[in-house]
């Protein structure tokens, strides 16, 4: 087993497609028992990292080892212990929901008769025994990522990457599926996860990375991330009118730092009340006032100027 | 040490294994309309037999074979479209289903996230619809017999040599869908299977055509396809039919490895 515990390490990894780098040479740790997310924008080289991790894309630079291994000679052995759940379901529209499981199985040669009973467990698993027999096409959206990630489950993988698990699912449909991931961590299965949901990153990841155009421009767990890169509390302020911008000036020392959005004021500040008496004070009177905590999307803001979600 | 080796062992093993499940996924799958498109391969061939074979036979008469055999027309085109159905079934599997499962359903993504490898599953693919193309060339080749256009030892030995075509034409088919930007250029690729199907001695000897004509003929697969089996199912079989024999066999070959790079290509990029 690799040193320290260590399953996936990464240095300087790269991926370039002709004269498109996606990923620019990153170092990743990730430890067994630990739940790992690449957080970014569409576009930061995410998925192409966990293409690079699933042995399914050769990296054009760096080292890369698994469990070990090197994907460029061992990647059947390396895929035998992965579990993969794809940003889009390639869920096999042909077979019903236990074959898609079942047939699954057998690329990983599980006898038969292991395969059914592990079908059967993952189907409770995931909430879909009832529909064991549908075919994959009338299945909702969140039954099918469910049932994609029953699928990355069929072998007993010890490493499971999940390539943005929640997106496109409604919010009730999400719970769902963190409350499973989050199961599986319990039971000591190591997640790797991509999302470029703060929320998901800061409900799911021990430790995290934020990846920005092909590079990690942070590290740690999302606790620390916003301690080292935000403040307490954080107070948005919109204000009617066509522009932000010209009231950002009347609140100048208001804040340890502001951020002027297209569409508000973002104020960083240890305590948010007393910054709203402030602006109050001020004779300012915006139409909504929000104070809230920090999250990872103010990490993102600070660490690159721009939102996640555009 | 055994987590780093054993693995490594089970991946050892499996490549025959890994491709026998791909073709399994076929089996599982087989229970839908599937049905209609299976039947509708063995019906093809055996309505041009008797159309073309037995009705434009019973005006064409007997034929005489550059060996001096007389034979009957349809038993003349008989072995012809036992090659043509043979054809016909394994691009049939290797290029629409093979294409679709590929670039619409996704199918091979999410394959080869586990152990199985490209080549591996270019093998499993070929080797399910080599299963069903022998199914056809069976009931074909029973149906030759009680028709009496060849006798029962020729159909066992012809038997293989259709198994062989099918292999040829099906990692063929295979490579070629690699190739594929969209449904369009399979048009293109029917089209020249149908003129293959008209203009490889399949109901007229090549010997009719001009010399050049003839060399151009004589260098496409279907017309080694077809000078195989009737070679067996009229002649018996000699040395000459040994051309033919590994001719597809290098096909079957050279289709096989393009097929299984151009995957890994396409889909580990």
């Amino acid at each position: 087993m690799a040193k320290d515990g260590v399953l996936i390490q990464a240095r300087g990894l790269v991926k370039r497609f002709a004269d498109f780098t996606a990923v620019d040479g990153i170092d990743v740790d990730v430890r067994a028992g630990e739940a790992f997310g690449f957080l970014g924008p569409n576009g930061a080289g995410k998925s192409s990292t966990m293409r690079m991790v699933g042995c399914v894309s050769p990296p054009t630079a760096g080292e890369l080892k698994i469990m070990g291994m090197d994907p460029r000679r061992d990647g059947p052995a390396i895929r035998a212990r992965l579990g993969v759940c794809p940003q889009l379901d390639n869920l096999d529209p042909e077979l019903t929901v236990r074959e898609n499981l079942t047939t699954y199985a057998r690329y990983f040669g599980i006898p038969r008769r292991v395969a059914r009973e592990r079908a059967a467990e993952l189907l409770d698993f995931v909430q879909l025994a009832e529909r064991a027999n549908s075919k994959v096409e009338p299945l909702s959206g969140g039954m099918k990522r469910r049932l994609t990630i029953a699928r990355a489950l069929v072998n007993e993988p010890e490493i499971v990457l999940l390539d943005e698990p929640t997106t496109g699912l409604d919010p009730q449909a999400r719970h769902l599926v963190w409350e499973r991931l989050f199961r599986l961590k319990q039971q000591g299965v190591t997640l790797v996860l991509t999302t470029h949901y703060m929320d998901e990153a800061e409900q799911l990841c021990d430790r995290l990375v934020v990846m920005d155009g092909g590079k990690i421009v942070a590290e740690g767990s999302p606790r620390a991330l916003i301690d080292r890169y935000s403040t307490r509390e954080v107070v948005e302020l919109r204000f009617a009118g066509e522009s932000q911008e010209a009231f950002a000036g009347k609140l100048a020392g208001l804040a340890e730092r502001v951020e002027v959005l297209p569409d508000r004021i973002l104020l960083y500040v240890a305590d948010g009340d007393a910054a709203v008496a402030e602006v109050h004070a001020r004779a300012l009177t915006p139409a909504s006032v929000l104070v809230r905590r920090s999250s990872l999307e103010d990490v993102f803001l600070h660490l690159t100027g721009r939102t996640l979600v555009d | 040490m055994v987590s780093i080796v054993l693995p490594r062992l089970i991946s050892f093993e499996g490549a025959p294994r890994r491709s026998v499940s791909v073709a399994e996924r076929n089996v599982a799958a087989l229970k839908s309309a599937y049905w209609v498109v299976l039947i509708s391969g063995f019906f093809e061939p055996l309505l041009y037999l008797l159309s073309i074979g037995v009705g434009v036979g019973a005006l064409v008469g007997d034929l005489t074979l550059p060996t001096g055999t007389v034979v009957s027309y349809a038993a003349f085109v008989a072995p012809a479209m036992l090659a043509a159905s043979a054809m016909s079934g394994a691009l049939a599997e290797t290029t629409f289903n093979f294409f679709g499962k590929m670039k619409y359903m996704k199918l091979y993504d999410g394959i080869l996230a586990t152990p199985v490898q490209p080549f591996e599953i270019a093998l499993g693919e070929l080797g399910w619809a080599m299963l069903r193309g022998s199914l056809y060339s069976a009931a074909f080749l029973a149906v030759m017999v009680g028709l009496d256009l060849t006798s029962g030892v020729r159909a066992l030995v012809a038997f293989p040599a259709a198994v062989l075509v099918g292999f040829a034409f099906g990692a063929l088919g295979m490579a070629l869908s690699t190739f594929m930007r969209s449904w369009q250029d399979f048009d293109l690729m029917g089209s020249a299977q149908f003129a293959l199907f008209l203009f490889s001695g399949t109901f007229v000897p090549a010997e009719a055509y001009p010399s050049v004509l003839r060399w151009v003929v004589e260098v496409t697969p279907l017309y080694r396809a077809v000078h195989l089996v009737r070679g067996i199912t009229v002649e018996g079989g000699g040395w000459g039919e040994l051309v033919d024999v590994g001719y597809l066999l290098g096909i079957t070959a050279l289709g096989l490895v393009v097929a299984g790079r151009r995957m890994g290509r396409l889909l580990c990029k």
